[in-house]
């Protein structure tokens, strides 16, 4: 009952939809795991709530069409102009993958081409086979520190970055791998930052938590748990200011979500409309800490709701439902409507780094999600039915791309480590020689 | 004596002070069902239940200020930082609130509670989880800083900082923690404001904190083997100083070496080497020299971290220096 009560003030606080919005009661209303046993019972209480509110409906989608031609316009008037000024290449760089083959597959009313379904799935599984690497980089003691894998999370960093513009900002934690490869940074340069290496995506200083790639407008690579949350609103404050049409992509974890800046972010993103997508990598464990033991709201969509923040849920182990939720959600910032938080449901299938044994769960809940949700296997066995492919081009693709990273962490490994000299630079961009502490000098 | 681990010594200190205390708690990220992050909470969940050993959500603003709050109303609590690196979050808590509690509610309240967790520099880790800020925590009156070198220091001096009745910076090491040696059994006190003398000497007295007292320590060793006789001071406790101990081994040797893994600039070090050259300038025949981490963040790359840490052969070199030998 006190529940329902909860429920209803999302429907009366969310902001009614504007003429850029699209449906967010539809969101709720394809709740992705509305048979699985995550589904809490209370949810079907408030579908049933949405579907009272149905008239409203058909309003929505004819908006919403029209919000899509209205953008489609403005983007290609405005935003490409930029595009076409900030890359000499003359945008070629951001040229959009989603123009529609003949062959390749409908996904919820969106069409994926046979060619972006291959780059999806090769993508994802280049992250698995690359973090697989960097795991037994770290078991010959190769790599050092903390280094945070992401098997089981390699939709929601390629999804997303399907969806994404590249001109789009991106920030990420500590578990920051996939989400710099899918962004497409020189996986040999990120192998390289692993390994402590000169030809690093920092240069050997940061390491496996603090990949950085200006150029792709990649902002971390965070240690420092919600860290990132504040900085990604002020990304997404310098394109408001510009009015520049970029998004901020800030992610966090389902432990990040409980800093206090994170609420403090989400604030003041709804008072200003800044664009950012919040996203939460909701794998359901922040280090040995399930959800529920750290949270008393579960739902980490609703977050946001006392700061007019809307928000939806994925399911984040499949790679178009990521990249159609994430479009919307870009869509919705973009548009000026504002934040929006998407709460991508996955799992982790390691430990939370390499020296957590992950006692804390059970061998049937990582199966579980292993085996019957596997994101890569999910998407090739849809694949393979719409007829686009076979098994055995997957097994070859799958031998290619392992001979591709054995060579790449062989030639990350074969560069040497950075110079000495590099210790002193770029501590503080303005020096000043004559004042103590001096500049590049121990004493 | 059993020989224990520094995380073990650690443990056995708080889970006496629970034992003999009821208002002790223990509240911090993983610090109950995972033992701890760096398993220094290892059992006491099983021990003292979940009312007294307490996982948080990642919220280090939050759980710190309960504490303080709690700590006002007559608990006693341990507040864990999974490392220092974090506590910064929690710094409005440590300095505006816990620090001054006493002074500007003139003594009404006050804030007996111990802040403790993992500093100084870990391995690998690159420049937001390694580095050492006690130096922060010294320069605020209200606030006593600890920093043990090995396993009994850490037992004794953590049982005597949850006893404390003020705010306790705890500052252990995470390199540390695997350390063996022998542990006194049972209870064990050892007191705040006061200094150690590790190795007695007759030449050069080198001063070091924490990870440190161990490097000079074995700067000692190779000085011996070069007919230098150190002696190695361990403050223990940096805030308040045992200013006495370190006066008196430079009255003896009348040259001084100042160690620190962290940054010099305003550093613990230059802190000690004023007070020498305030209170012991009569006595010192050369003036002190400080050995520090280098003037940058930590990087990652293997052979850049070692260059940005302080070595014993910087110590020995230091050492050298103010005898003259160079
Ligand atoms: C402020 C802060 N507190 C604690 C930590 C230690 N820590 C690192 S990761 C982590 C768990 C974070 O979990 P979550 O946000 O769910 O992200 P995930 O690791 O699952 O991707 C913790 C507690 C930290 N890095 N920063
Ligand atoms: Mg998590």
């Amino acid at each position: 009952m006190l529940r329902r009560v909860n429920y209803s003030i999302i429907l009366t606080h969310l902001p009614a939809p504007k003429v850029a919005s699209f449906s967010r009661v539809q969101e709720y209303e394809t709740y992705p795991f509305a048979s699985q046993s995550l589904l809490d019972p209370a949810l079907s209480d408030f579908r049933a709530q949405v579907l009272k509110n149905k008239g409203f409906y058909h309003i929505k989608i004819i908006r919403k069409m029209i919000t899509i031609i209205c953008h489609w316009l403005l983007r290609e008037c405005s935003y490409g102009i930029i595009r076409r000024l900030s890359f000499p290449n003359g945008g070629a760089m951001v040229a959009k993958k989603k123009q529609v083959k003949a062959k390749g597959l409908t996904h919820e009313g969106r069409d994926y081409s046979a060619e972006s379904l291959h780059k999806m799935h090769d993508m994802m599984l280049y992250i698995r086979r690359f973090e697989e690497k960097a795991g037994q980089m770290y078991g010959l003691k190769k790599i050092g520190g903390f280094c945070h894998l992401c098997n089981g999370q390699e939709a929601i960093c390629v999804g997303m970055e399907e969806a994404a513009e590249s001109t789009d900002y991106m920030m990420t934690s500590y578990r920051d791998h996939g989400h710099i490869l899918a962004r497409g940074s020189d996986p040999t340069a990120v192998m390289a930052e692993l390994l402590g290496r000169a030809g690093g995506v920092v240069g050997g200083k940061g390491g496996s938590m603090h990949m950085f790639d200006a150029e792709k407008n990649f902002a971390g690579g965070n240690g420092i748990v919600g860290e990132q949350v504040p900085i990604g609103i002020g990304f997404g404050f310098a394109s408001k200011y510009r009015d520049d049409k970029r998004v901020s992509i800030t992610i966090m974890g389902d432990g990040g979500i409980n800093q206090g800046a994170v609420y403090e972010s989400f604030n003041m993103a709804a008072l200003w409309k800044l664009p950012v997508v919040f996203v939460i990598e909701n794998n359901q464990y922040a280090m040995g800490t399930s959800i529920s033991r750290a949270s008393a709201e579960t739902h980490l969509f609703k977050r946001g709701i006392s700061f007019k923040v809307p928000g939806m849920q994925v399911d984040g182990m499949d790679v178009l439902e990521v990249e159609r939720k994430t479009s919307e959600a870009l869509e919705h910032a973009r548009s000026g409507e504002g934040p929006i938080i998407v709460e991508m449901m996955t799992y982790r299938y390691r430990g939370h780094s390499m020296s957590d044994p992950a006692t804390y769960r059970t061998r049937d809940e990582v199966d579980e999600w292993r085996s019957g949700r596997d994101p890569i296997a999910r998407l090739q066995k849809q694949m393979v039915d719409a007829g686009l492919t076979t098994e055995d081009a997957f097994k070859q693709k799958d031998r290619e791309i392992k001979k591709e990273v054995a060579a790449v962490a062989k030639a990350a490994e074969a560069q040497s480590e950075p110079d000495p000299s590099v210790l002193w630079k770029d501590v503080i961009s303005d020096e000043i020689p004559g004042a103590y502490p001096y500049p590049g000098q121990v004493g | 004596m059993a020989k224990i681990t520094y995380r073990e010594a650690l443990n056995q200190a708080m889970c006496n002070e629970m034992e003999r205390d009821d208002r002790v708690f223990l509240m911090g990220e993983e610090v109950a069902e995972y033992n701890g992050a760096y398993k220094v909470s290892q059992g006491m969940l099983e021990k003292f239940g979940p009312r007294r050993v307490i996982d948080t959500p990642i919220t280090e603003l939050g759980f710190a200020g309960l504490g303080v709050g709690a700590s006002m109303a007559g608990l006693r609590p341990i507040i864990e930082f999974m490392t220092w690196n974090f506590a910064i979050l929690a710094m409005d808590q440590i300095v505006n609130a816990a620090a001054k509690m006493k002074y500007m509610t003139g003594g009404q309240y006050s804030c007996p509670m111990v802040f403790r967790g993992a500093g100084g520099a870990a391995a690998r880790v690159s420049s937001q989880h390694s580095q050492a800020l006690e130096n922060w925590y010294a320069n605020i009156p209200g606030l006593k800083v600890v920093m043990p070198s090995n396993p009994a220091d850490a037992k004794g001096l953590l049982a005597s900082s949850i006893r404390d009745n003020d705010t306790v910076i705890f500052i252990e090491n995470e390199i540390n923690y695997g350390d063996v040696a022998e542990v006194p059994e049972g209870e064990y006190i050892v007191p705040l404001g006061k200094a150690d003398v590790k190795r007695a000497g007759r030449d050069v007295t080198l001063v070091a904190h924490s990870r440190m007292t161990g490097y000079a320590l074995a700067a000692a060793e190779e000085l011996a083997k070069q007919g230098i006789d150190a002696e190695v001071i361990d403050p223990r406790t940096i805030r308040p100083l045992d200013e006495a101990t370190i006066l008196a081994s430079v009255a003896k040797t009348n040259r001084a070496v100042v160690i620190e893994e962290g940054w010099r600039f305003a550093g613990i070090g230059a802190e000690i080497s004023a007070r020498i050259m305030e209170k012991a300038f009569d006595d010192l025949d050369a003036p002190v020299v400080r050995v520090t981490g280098k003037d940058v963040p930590m990087p990652y790359a293997a052979n850049l971290e070692t260059l940005a840490l302080p070595s014993v052969a910087e110590i020995v070199e230091a050492a050298r220096t103010v005898c003259n030998r160079n």
